[in-house]
């Protein structure tokens, strides 16, 4: 079937790879590696315990040196994995990179099928198409793209602001966007950090205030990523900056508007304190809030509801910063990176109803604790229930949202910790007696399994099970006026009910509700669960299989800060290499058109998604810009008269390939 | 189901499904159900490509008539394209390609449209697994034997109308 012209012989050589026993025990690798020294072309065939290994690499670019070889096939593992590892071998061993072929024989075959004879034809099969695909493959050149030295970083919590601070530290400029009207995250709500129990104000805001103050740092809050256009190295983006309703540049925070507001006592649920408290039309998120600026709620001012108000905050600012009229702006930049630092969002309590959120106004959520008990919270830590009542005895319910085939099946990592950190921290405010509702403690971490030791001393009381009900259904008298909870204790194996005053449920870690949005906005993918989806879980944690886009913190799966810092730090480093290379080598994988064979028809022009087709009207031919050419090949699929090709993906490669793997397809009657 | 190695004892046919899987979503998913150890039946024989879009209806015809007995097609879900609208593309191609099968006398469950996205490992699973036993109840295509068949009744019935027509000048 090769009856096409060729310069050279073929000379092929073929490595089948054993990965341990991660292969060979399901494959017969020796088999295959027989098999396929017998098809035309094939020079080399062998196999070998880790080709990915030195060793590996080296047995290529020797055998291409003592046998003359111009093809390299591989069968290993993904090529979303290798691919990458052994072009640049077969680069080393003088050969063009684009003359390698890989075949996944590992996450396709060893690793999905049981049946080792079914396995092995499968592996020869695709050994097969590969060889035969190879015939067609031709030296191409990588292209570079130039890397624009600026990053933009997409939430400014704590993994937004530790990568921020990292890449603005090594002189590179970085803009900082943020949703809400301050940065600081879920951190800044926190009292106290476990193990440590350092105060998490203390240890944030002096980051937050380098963050505003860093001249690298272009930090703009209460914004939203619109639009990203462009590719890796040559980001555009576009940023909605929404209207405060006060001047930035003027505002210095002095709050004396907030002071002098129509409203002399807050209305409207404050975000904040998780709408445990009260603010004005006219606020400032947090005392710490940063930047110090304040905003105004146009859903609460009077003066935009009716145009009427006395607007004594205008005549309270000194600086004339209030600005009714101000409107949003859209702001466009050029990065060359991206790091999204996106975060989550806890879990909905009242989606388990029978835990008593919303119905009794003493079950908390965790985050609702974490303000109560916070100095700065809405009852300055002095830890009175919504009864007004000050509790003697707590309920502490872990895993609520998470481990839960009705809610969310993952272990949310943080909850085991905090709980306990929440139970020292009530036992300090109140000295009730704390019990901890919980499956299993999971305390793996440095120095956590050695706090959770600390709190059994502190008699803090731990059953074992998972609770069924929260209710005011008192059958003792004992039992009047609290809540109960009931929960069997498997470790004496009896259903225990225990009257609380407070109930705090440790609700779990959820991907942002608009992830999927944020998602498709940047052009990467989600896990199942919603969180984003790393380019490798073990290897490449940070990247996203987009190239220059990075990911750190929640948004990647639940994380506790210390690993939230680590990843962004990771993520900060990731860009940085990009930015300190300068460029990036992308796949030559563009079309191009056969000017001979095209018709001037104008079918591709209308089919490519990124107007990298034009015709040149003189000649009434295609052209294509391979500068915009991202490679999908759709219009080679659709040109009539086949005369667009794509790099590495020809009609040629691929139907050759359909004739590999069929070839051996037994002649059968029907 | 039976496993390769009674097929060989009984020599029973297993279905043969060639898949084309798009870089960005299915390939990945694959590659998820591997990681994840997902078992399913080995009758599918991936080829990748950068996106579904990228699939020449040509491409399934040419598998089916080298003695496919089915053919998968992987793509991103609508709106999620890695190239923004390549799947459409595909879709529309697709669409047609369907009824030119069912014109050949090529059954509907012999080809398939899937939207896999790169979580779905456990899609990829079902997906060829459900398809595998599709195909097998509806037994082997056999294109390049009918195509043999029908050379040979070429070839006899030019025989016939060639000894004919020698038959009328004599």
């Amino acid at each position: 079937m090769h009856n096409y012209e060729q310069k050279e012989a073929v000379r092929i050589g073929f490595y089948i790879c054993h990965c341990g026993h991660n292969i060979a025990s399901i494959v017969d690798v020796k088999a295959v590696a027989e098999y396929v020294k017998s098809l035309p072309g094939v020079v080399v065939s062998c196999e070998y315990k880790y080709m990915c290994s030195d060793p590996g690499q080296e047995l290529i670019q020797k055998d291409i040196h003592e046998h003359s070889l111009n093809r390299i096939i591989v069968a290993s593992c993904s090529p979303l994995l290798h691919e990458h590892t052994f072009r640049t071998a077969v680069e080393k061993g003088g050969l063009n990179p684009y003359y390698f072929q890989m075949v996944n024989i590992r996450e396709d075959v060893s690793w999905v099928h049981t049946d080792a004879k079914a396995a092995t034809e499968k592996s020869k099969d695709l050994a097969r198409a590969a060889v035969q695909r190879v015939f067609h493959h031709k030296a191409l050149e990588t292209k570079h793209v130039k890397i624009h030295p600026d990053v933009l970083i997409v939430g400014g919590g704590i993994a937004g602001i530790h990568a921020a601070l990292t890449l603005a530290n090594s002189g590179k400029k970085v803009f900082l966007v943020e949703r809400q009207p301050t940065i600081g995250g879920h951190m800044a709500m926190f009292d106290k950090t476990f193990p440590t129990l350092d105060c998490a104000a203390c240890i944030l805001t002096p980051k937050m205030s380098q963050v505003k103050n860093h001249p690298n740092i272009t930090l703009w809050t209460y914004s939203e990523v619109t639009k990203v256009d462009g590719y890796v190295g040559n980001y555009k983006i576009t940023i909605k900056r929404k209207p405060r309703y006060i001047n930035e540049e003027l505002c210095v925070g002095c709050m004396d508007c907030i002071e002098k507001c129509v409203y002399k006592e807050g209305k409207t649920p404050d975000e904040f304190n998780v709408g445990l408290s009260k603010r004005k039309p006219v606020y400032i998120p947090f005392p710490q809030a940063t930047p110090q600026i304040v905003l105004i709620d146009p859903e609460a001012c009077i003066e935009f509801k009716s145009g009427r108000c006395k607007k004594t905050c205008v005549e309270a600012c000194d600086r004339k910063a209030i600005d009714f009229n101000q409107k949003e702006e859209m702001k466009e930049i050029e990065v060359g990176t991206i790091i999204l630092a996106t975060g989550y969002h806890t879990f909905d309590a009242k989606r388990v109803p029978f835990y008593g959120y919303g119905k009794y106004p003493n079950v908390y959520t965790s985050l609702e604790v974490e303000r109560l008990v916070n100095a700065s919270g809405p009852t300055g830590g002095e830890l009175i229930l919504r009864d007004g009542r000050h509790p003697k005895t707590v309920g502490i319910i872990h895993c609520v949202g998470s481990r839960d085939k009705n809610t969310n099946r993952w272990c949310s990592r943080t909850c085991c910790m905090y709980s306990l950190k929440l139970a020292h921290l009530l036992k300090e405010h109140t000295e009730a007696e704390v019990y901890n509702f919980y499956i299993d403690i999971r305390a793996a971490g440095k120095s956590y399994e050695e706090f959770y030791d600390k709190l059994l001393d502190e008699n803090v009381h731990f059953i074992r099970g998972r609770v069924a009900e929260v209710s005011d259904w008192a059958v003792r008298s004992s039992e009047e006026g609290k809540l109960i909870i009931r929960a069997e204790d498997t470790m004496i194996g009896i259903v225990r009910r225990i009257p609380v005053d407070m109930v705090v449920l440790a609700v779990g870690m959820e991907p942002q509700s608009d992830s999927q949005d944020v998602r498709r906005l940047f052009n990467i993918s989600c896990s199942t669960e919603g969180f984003f989806l790393e380019r490798h879980p073990k290897l490449a944690p940070v990247d996203t299989f987009t190239d220059g886009i990075f990911i750190a913190g929640a948004c990647q799966g639940p994380k506790d800060i210390p690993d939230s810092v680590a990843q962004a730090g990771a993520a900060a480093a990731q860009a940085l290499t990009l930015i300190d290379t300068g460029e990036i080598e992308l796949e030559p994988n563009t079309a191009f058109v056969v000017q001979d064979d095209c018709s001037g028809c104008r079918t591709c022009l209308t089919i490519c998604p990124y107007n990298a087709i034009s015709r040149d009207e003189a000649k009434q031919k295609a052209f294509i810009n391979e500068a915009l050419c991202k490679g999908c090949g759709t219009c080679v699929a659709a040109c009539p008269s086949g005369a667009i090709k794509q790099n590495l993906f020809e009609d040629e490669m691929i139907f050759s390939e359909i004739n590999g793997l069929l070839e051996n397809t037994p002649v059968v009657c029907c | 189901m039976l496993t390769a190695g009674e097929q060989s004892k009984t020599n029973t046919w297993e279905p043969r499904i060639v898949a084309f899987f798009c870089n960005w979503c299915t390939y990945t998913a694959a590659d998820l159900a591997g990681v994840s150890r997902l078992r399913h039946a080995p009758n599918a024989r991936i080829i990748r490509v950068m996106c579904s879009g990228r699939v020449d209806p040509q491409f399934i015809l040419d598998a089916f008539s080298k003695g496919a007995d089915g053919v998968l097609l992987g793509g991103c879900h609508p709106g999620d394209c890695h190239y923004m609208e390549g799947n459409y593309k595909a879709l529309r191609r697709m669409r047609l390609l369907k009824r030119m099968l069912k014109d050949m006398g090529i059954e509907e469950h012999r080809f398939r449209l899937e939207w896999i996205s790169a979580s779905e490992g456990e899609r990829i699973k079902t997906v060829i697994n459900e398809m595998t036993e599709q195909v097998r109840t509806l037994g082997p295509l056999g294109l390049p034997k009918k195509f043999e068949e029908w050379d040979t009744e070429m070839e006899v019935l030019e025989r016939t109308v060639n000894g004919k027509e020698e038959a009328v000048h004599a």
